[in-house]
């Protein structure tokens, strides 16, 4: 069976929607900028790639709003544009419809907050929110609510690779019965001063502080990664059935595979991603020379990056196009292959490749796309990722009119 | 040929109870953990009371390092993981790793670390702005739970699909059907699969005093869990994990494991209503269960033991007989069905797993652990929980159920079938 997706949706470092953060893309923006909502002073991370300007009010209803974070605000604006974006009808059956929304570090402003009442005023100033904003499951329930879905209902928490591996549980759940999918991952943990010391525990996000020399994955000049947040979703239908009602054919989801390398380890020897691309190219029925442009997942460590570009190498011998353009507004958590993949649908609509920001050369045996972006050709794309909780995650996408 | 995932092996650690054995004769014998709280101290909180585990992970089995680097729950899953694989004796060597799955389940994931290191690192509360120097070394994988599985796949060596479940109090459900999937799919040929939780801390036990979901009956814990019983007044926080070996049937059966019961049907709904509230009706609940057992082509005659949510709030405790009722008409009379949160609380995520565990035991042993405290029952409650006292049966397919905060309704259906029975 394959999925396609007939909808997106996201909210960015760029903006609110694909068209704001395909444009960004594109351009190769660089949205990169110091952390002001509190003094960073004394932390390891100042830089961040924030959500500017978005104010929940404006996309949804004030009872949301106050009974959620910011990461739902999020998933819930991202899987609005996808649900709208698809025309699909959700009301003919509610059970036809499922949501799985991926989450990180749950509702951490949210929970930060409740967490100085708990401690600077006692337990009974906690309030009656905490218990259904702060989890990782907030986003699903909330999105599933207010759309009336109730198709199966998940919630994974793979980290960076949560929107791969939600795609292909997507197939597995629509193989044993549904229509459609709203799946998605979204993250907001970079504006509150507790969930950002949380990350900074890792040791691989850049404490540098000018925008323009940090986060240039594949350089020597890399030390780690700008940490962003962001969400993307997507509406997934079983090809026939969107074929069927004259759905606009997004992309085909053509094959996913999941491997584990290493907690905290980010896959030491790039084995496991590999071997995770290698099975989604199987599962696609895609050869090596048919896939067009890698989406790297780029982590910004000189050992990292060394094992991709590796892997990479031993994947296409005859090379390929590599980009990342998530060096533009950073590494967004569980929200970082959700907006990959929406990047990768919206580089195969527009058969143009965007570039790697700020990275001003392409390494040595690596054909990155860096500066401008690439017009190109592109049937097949390949995203990967790697998750700090040690999960690789590989998805072959494919461009409708080239089937 | 149709691919199928059997249960070889089960492993528990539980209030009351660290290994599966001590669960099973805990349950069996109508016990309760429950107990005031000493994991913190809670005076100022209106529920004091939970079911905790006494558990030195050192003497489980764990290193030093392996200890201080998992917070509890991970520390839970990797012991009842080591029972696990001892009780399948999968031969993990002689599988590629590759084929190798683990998928896991958990609510709240570190919510203990995160609240015990923010106390630390706020000055109790008293700076927004924490001091980044002093977090612990580890904090960076308890931000998100996806580091439970991969403590998991590292210890037993997976490196096929790995996956952190987190759809809250279903999450120990769906693990399990997930990696059932996974199996049927022919993604992985073995999965580790289970559900951990450590929720007994001063935040997760604030949040839920502010909606007044957990009892209070702090001066009487031992009988404060009390499902479908009229003077329940809600769930007594648990904590605990369990964890199951999953294996593909046919090369279970190749190797001459004891298969214990087949997966054979999974669903879960949202129910689209409310992240806290439940429709009497309990139709998304009817329907998952619907689902499952039509997934594992089992008649709803066949069922022979319930395994409930049965929190002890008397929103979920109508909303679930209602829905048991919807999905096996008459049958659903006729049906034991009992919950142990009743003797080992509300372990949130890790809940759903541990009561899968204890159905694998109640078909392996023909008892069906009793429903505790249930003296007085509530008259719109008005089916078979097996009050009190552990009632031998004869259980070949079970039907266990969970619903959750986010609307979350998931049914799993265990069967041993002619085969796995031979």
């Amino acid at each position: 069976m394959n999925l396609v997706i007939t909808g997106l949706g996201t909210v960015s470092p760029a903006g609110t929607g694909t068209h704001d953060y395909w444009a960004a893309l594109v351009e190769g923006r660089s949205l990169i900028a110091p952390l002001s909502d509190f003094d960073t002073d004394g932390f390891p991370v100042r830089l961040g790639g924030r959500v500017r300007g978005f104010d929940p009010l404006d996309h949804l209803d004030g009872r949301y709003v106050v009974q959620t974070d910011a990461f739902t605000w999020f998933a819930m604006v991202a899987a609005e544009e996808a649900l709208e974006d698809s025309g699909f009808d959700v009301t003919a059956d509610p059970y036809a419809t499922g949501v799985l929304i991926c989450s990180g570090a749950g509702g951490a402003e949210f929970g930060q907050r409740e967490l100085t009442a708990l401690y600077g005023s006692g337990p009974s100033h906690v309030g009656p929110y905490q218990s259904i904003a702060w989890f990782y499951a907030a986003s699903t329930g909330q999105v599933s609510i207010r759309n009336q879905l109730k198709g199966m209902c998940g919630v994974l928490v793979t980290d960076e690779p949560g929107m791969l591996d939600a795609l292909g549980q997507a197939e597995q759940a629509l193989r044993r019965g549904g229509s459609a999918m709203l799946v998605g991952a979204s993250e907001s943990a970079i504006g509150a001063p507790y969930s950002l010391a949380c990350q900074a525990v890792s040791g691989t996000l850049t404490d540098g502080d000018d925008p323009e020399s940090v986060y240039l994955p594949f350089t020597e000049r890399t030390v780690g990664y700008v940490p962003a947040e962001g969400a993307a979703a997507a509406l997934v239908e079983d090809q026939e059935l969107a074929r069927a009602r004259g759905a606009r054919v997004r992309a085909v989801v053509a094959g996913q595979a999941s491997t584990f390398g290493s907690v905290g380890g980010h896959d030491p020897g790039g084995e496991g991603l590999l071997h995770a691309a290698l099975g989604a190219m199987r599962r696609a029925g895609v050869t090596p020379d048919e896939v067009d442009v890698v989406f790297a997942d780029a982590l910004g460590m000189p050992k990292a990056d060394a094992d991709e570009a590796a892997a990479l190498r031993q994947l296409f011998p005859g090379g390929v196009a590599v980009t990342a353009p998530k060096t533009g507004f950073g590494r967004a958590h569980a929200g970082a292959g959700a907006l990959d993949v929406a990047a990768a649908v919206l580089s195969l609509e527009h058969q143009v490749i965007p570039p790697t920001p700020r990275v001003p050369d392409p390494p040595a045996g690596l054909d990155l796309v860096v500066r401008v972006a690439r017009p190109a050709r592109l049937r097949t794309a390949l995203v990967l990722s790697r998750g700090m909780g040690g999960g690789n995650s590989a998805v072959v996408l494919t461009s409708p009119h080239h089937v | 040929m149709r691919r199928e995932a059997v249960i070889t092996g089960i492993g528990v650690v539980a209030p009351g109870a660290t290994n599966a054995t001590a669960f099973w004769d805990m349950l069996t014998a109508g016990r309760t953990a429950t107990r005031g709280i000493t994991l913190f101290d809670p005076t100022g909180y209106r529920s004091r009371i939970a079911a905790e585990v006494d558990f030195d992970p050192v003497a489980l089995g764990l290193e030093h390092e392996q200890a201080e680097r998992m917070d509890r729950y991970a520390q839970f899953a990797a012991v009842a993981t080591a029972e696990a694989l001892a009780d399948s004796a999968v031969p993990l060597t002689d599988v590629s790793p590759w084929r190798v799955g683990v998928s896991m389940g958990t609510a709240v994931g570190a919510t203990s670390q995160l609240d015990r290191e923010y106390a630390v690192m706020s000055r109790g509360g008293a700076d927004w702005v924490v001091d980044p120097g002093a977090a612990g070394p580890h904090l960076d994988l308890a931000l998100s739970p996806s580091s439970l599985s991969g403590e998991i796949a590292e210890r037993v060596g997976a490196r096929g699909p790995v996956r952190t479940v987190s759809t809250g109090c279903t999450s120990g459900l769906d693990a399990v059907g997930y990696a059932a999937q996974a199996i049927e799919d022919d993604l992985a040929d073995v999965v580790i699969a289970g559900a951990a939780e450590s929720p007994i801390s001063p935040i997760a036990m604030a949040c839920f005093d502010a909606i007044r979901a957990t009892s209070d009956t702090n001066d009487d814990p031992e009988h404060a869990s009390r499902p479908f019983d009229r003077h329940r007044n809600g769930f007594v926080m648990g904590e605990g994990a369990a964890v199951l070996v999953l294996e593909e049937a046919s090369a279970a059966r190749r190797r001459g494991a004891r298969l214990r019961c087949r997966v054979a049907g999974f669903a879960n709904h949202g129910n689209a209503f409310h992240m806290t509230g439940l429709r009497r009706e309990g139709s998304e609940m009817a329907r998952a269960i619907t689902t499952a057992l039509d997934q594992a082509r089992c008649p709803v005659t066949d069922v022979d033991y319930v395994n409930a949510h049965g929190s002890g709030t008397v929103q979920n405790d109508r909303h679930e007989t209602d829905a048991v009722k919807r999905a096996l008409g008459e049958h659903a009379r006729r049906t034991p069905m009992t919950s142990i949160k009743s003797m080992v609380g509300h372990s949130l995520g890790a809940i759903g797993s541990i009561e899968l565990a204890a159905c694998v035991l109640a078909m392996d042993t023909g008892v069906v652990p009793p429903t505790a405290n249930l003296t007085t029952p509530d008259p719109e409650c008005d089916l078979d929980y097996v009050p009190v006292t552990a009632r031998e049966r004869r259980v070949d397919v079970v039907l266990s159920v969970g619903s959750g905060f986010g609307g979350f309704q998931s049914a799993v259906v265990l069967d041993r079938g002619s085969e796995v029975r031979s």
